[in-house]
């Protein structure tokens, strides 16, 4: 479904990414970790097909198309998902209007037919439940005096409307409690099926005991420097990084 | 007239000027002429008119300075230019002066004059509000202007329909046109004015009007206005509201295109309760050039303004917003509050902004506050994100930073047409 191949990206000149190399195929759960700074949201952004970042060098291919050669909304039509770490405050749009919108110029790319406002509305009805999104925050503005926890299920529920088959949630769980953390797991459990894969960027192992990863990757500065099963986030959780920078920083001198 | 002026075109404004046949109106019109010999049309350096060059933009475009006659218009050109849906007395201006025929009005609990039918006690009004000495072209307008209108409405009487005004302009012969307008609302009284100007063709006129208001206590009026002219169309509106006890008086000004337009906006809250609200809107393309300078005097305790203009800048277009608050000694409890955000979309377009506030009084709550950016690019990428079109999610980031203003339109017709209007322009921006 993904693959990704050498792939280097910078921002303003300098480099961030440094050859990463990752395969994904439908129905896996990828996590990936690192410590800060270390590129994990770098790597989200170039693929949503963030502006700011320069690809200098590789190539990631997504379906068979060239993910890279795609605009951010092509993109996201084709199927790609991306939770932001920091959803982005959007005054004077409202919520509903914006995923109308967002819905249907998906589903024009697909081929599917424009849903009017009553199978909007029920559609929104039934995703809503799925993350216990409350009525009132869907006309207020986007994201706007949103609660942490409200715009990370905000991210979840917009997951949802779009039927995404890349799904890259960008530290979903980080300032939530343990009640959100269940209700966006659950989201996210629900939403999976054989032919779609997710990539979850975390810091913290708690959320791979809801969403339970086939790998988990890290990264360290701008490369995948180690890859195993889910019990390697466990070494993680209780040795932390230094031995993995250790590994990494010594092999390079 | 050979006395010596303080610039050139000064003098020749002041030559052609009309000298109006209303015998009442002739002291008031010698003030004007005796204020424009001392002080003279605006000069490059004046501080009020300091990034709006009006005398220089006027030496280069206008060579016929004497008053534009009727311009040839019909009752078709009328009606294309009507809002739709929207129920109102309609009264059309022909180059300044106000045309019968095509106005179209009941004079149900108001009643409306021309200048020349005032009696004594009502012509004394004029020019009492909008002085001749706050403002050069209020001075001008005064020296020139040939027919006014006067709008009487009586105490207690609620006028149910708006006002349509619509002001058709062509240079015609002189390139200079000189509304004048007073409105005399008394206590206890409600009215809407919405107001539209238009351009008959592409050449350059001068539109330099008027518009007195008085808000007697506790009346309640909306003024509404569009510029949308052509890209040759120089103008200054003074606009001048004395707004009495427990009055509100809001206006709206939304502006689409003009070569240069410099709108003086004064509200004078006169005594307590009484409310003064300014919203405006400015939205420009090419080369127009917006110019708003408000002011607002709080001169007794306990009156409340509020002010929020915004603007998108594409192009070469300019902006500039001038926001004065003045609070005297007395006006305790004032509350006073101002914002002016601006989005650039263009390395050159600009935007001078900038608020005055002079605060005599203590006690006093006073807000302002002025934005200068570019389009949010990381608001923008989120909606791409979401698989919405580049070009659809700028509209919608736009869109809503204009919305707020129009939110503040209270009659449904109109606000829908300026949606069109906004819309049809943040399409092309
Ligand atoms: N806009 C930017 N301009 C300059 N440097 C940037 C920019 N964005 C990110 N960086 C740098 O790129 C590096 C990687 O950042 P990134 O956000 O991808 O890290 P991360 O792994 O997601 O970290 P965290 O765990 O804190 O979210 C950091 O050193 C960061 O300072
Ligand atoms: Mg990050």
């Amino acid at each position: 479904m993904l693959s990704i191949k050498n792939l280097h990206a910078s921002i303003e000149g300098t480099p961030i990414l440094k050859g990463i190399n990752l395969e994904i195929k439908p129905g896996e759960v990828h996590a990936i970790m690192g410590p800060n700074g270390s590129g994990k949201s770098t790597l989200a952004s170039v693929l949503a097909g963030r502006e700011e970042y320069e690809v200098t060098e590789g190539e990631v291919t997504f379906n068979g198309k060239d993910l890279l050669d795609l605009n951010p909304e092509d993109r996201a039509r084709e199927g790609v998902f991306l939770a932001f770490q920091y959803p982005v405050e959007i005054p004077g749009v409202s919520t509903t209007n914006f995923l109308r919108t967002a819905v249907n110029q998906v589903r024009e790319y697909r081929g599917q037919e424009q849903l009017d406002a009553v199978k909007f509305l029920s559609l929104m009805k039934e995703k809503m439940k799925l993350v216990e999104i409350d009525q009132k925050l869907m006309s207020r503005a986007l994201n706007e005096g949103f609660s942490g926890g409200e715009k990370k299920r905000n991210e979840i529920f917009q997951m949802a409307m779009l039927e995404p088959t890349l799904s890259i949630l960008d530290e979903t769980d980080s300032g939530l409690d343990i009640d959100a953390l269940r209700i966006v797991s659950n989201g996210v459990n629900q939403l999976k099926s054989p032919d779609n894969a997710t990539i979850v960027v975390t810091h913290y192992q708690r959320l791979l005991d809801y969403i339970v990863p086939d790998f988990v990757h890290v990264l360290y500065k701008g490369r995948i420097v180690k890859s195993g099963s889910k019990e390697l986030a466990l070494d993680l959780e209780e040795k932390g990084y230094d031995w993995i920078k250790e590994d990494v920083d010594g092999a390079s001198v | 007239m050979t006395t010596l002026t303080k610039n050139k075109i000064t003098e020749s404004f002041l030559e052609a000027a009309h000298l109006t046949k209303a015998e009442n109106l002739v002291a008031l019109q010698q003030k004007g002429i005796d204020f424009l010999k001392n002080e003279g049309l605006p000069a490059q350096k004046a501080e009020e008119y300091k990034f709006t060059h009006l005398s220089k933009k006027l030496e280069a475009n206008i060579s016929n300075f004497g008053a534009a006659s009727k311009a040839s218009l019909n009752a078709e050109q009328v009606k294309a230019e009507l809002i739709a849906d929207l129920d109102a007395h309609l009264l059309v201006f022909n180059n300044g002066q106000l045309d019968l025929e095509l106005s179209s009005f009941s004079e149900d609990n108001y009643t409306l004059k021309s200048f020349a039918d005032l009696s004594a006690e009502e012509a004394q009004k004029i020019g009492t509000i909008a002085k001749v000495e706050k403002d050069p072209f209020a001075a001008l307008n005064t020296t020139s202007f040939e027919q006014g209108t006067y709008i009487h409405i009586a105490k207690g009487k609620v006028v149910e329909k708006p006002f349509q005004v619509l002001y058709f302009n062509q240079a015609n012969g002189g390139q200079v046109i000189s509304p004048r307008i007073y409105i005399d609302a008394e206590a206890n009284t409600e009215a809407t004015f919405i107001e539209k100007i238009i351009s008959l063709d592409e050449a350059a006129y001068f539109l330099n009007s008027v518009t007195e208001v008085k808000v007697s206590d506790n009346s309640h009026l909306h003024y509404y206005k569009i510029q949308n002219e052509s890209t040759s169309a120089i103008e200054v509106n003074n606009f001048v509201t004395d707004i009495h006890r427990d009055a509100t008086f809001s206006a709206f000004t939304l502006s689409l295109q003009g070569d240069m337009i410099r709108n003086n906006l004064s509200l004078n809250l006169l005594d307590s309760g009484c409310e003064g609200n300014m919203y405006g809107l400015y939205l420009l393309d090419g080369n127009s050039h917006v110019d708003n300078h408000t002011n607002v005097d709080h001169t007794m305790p306990h009156a409340d303004s509020n002010e929020l203009y915004k603007g998108i800048l594409g192009d070469k277009s300019r902006g500039v917003f001038n926001g004065k608050i003045f609070v005297r000694q007395d006006a305790q409890k004032t509350n006073a509050f101002q914002q002016n955000n601006n989005i650039l979309l263009s390395d050159d377009a600009i935007i001078n902004t900038k608020p005055q506030l002079e605060i005599w009084a203590d006690d006093v709550k006073c807000s302002h506050g002025c934005t200068t950016g570019q389009l949010d690019d990381e608001a923008l990428f989120y909606l791409q994100a979401r698989g919405i079109g580049k070009e659809e999610a700028r509209g919608l980031l736009l869109y809503a930073f204009a919305g707020e203003i129009l939110d503040h339109i209270k009659i449904e017709a109109f606000k829908e047409y300026c949606i069109s209007l906004v819309q049809e322009r943040l399409g092309n921006l």
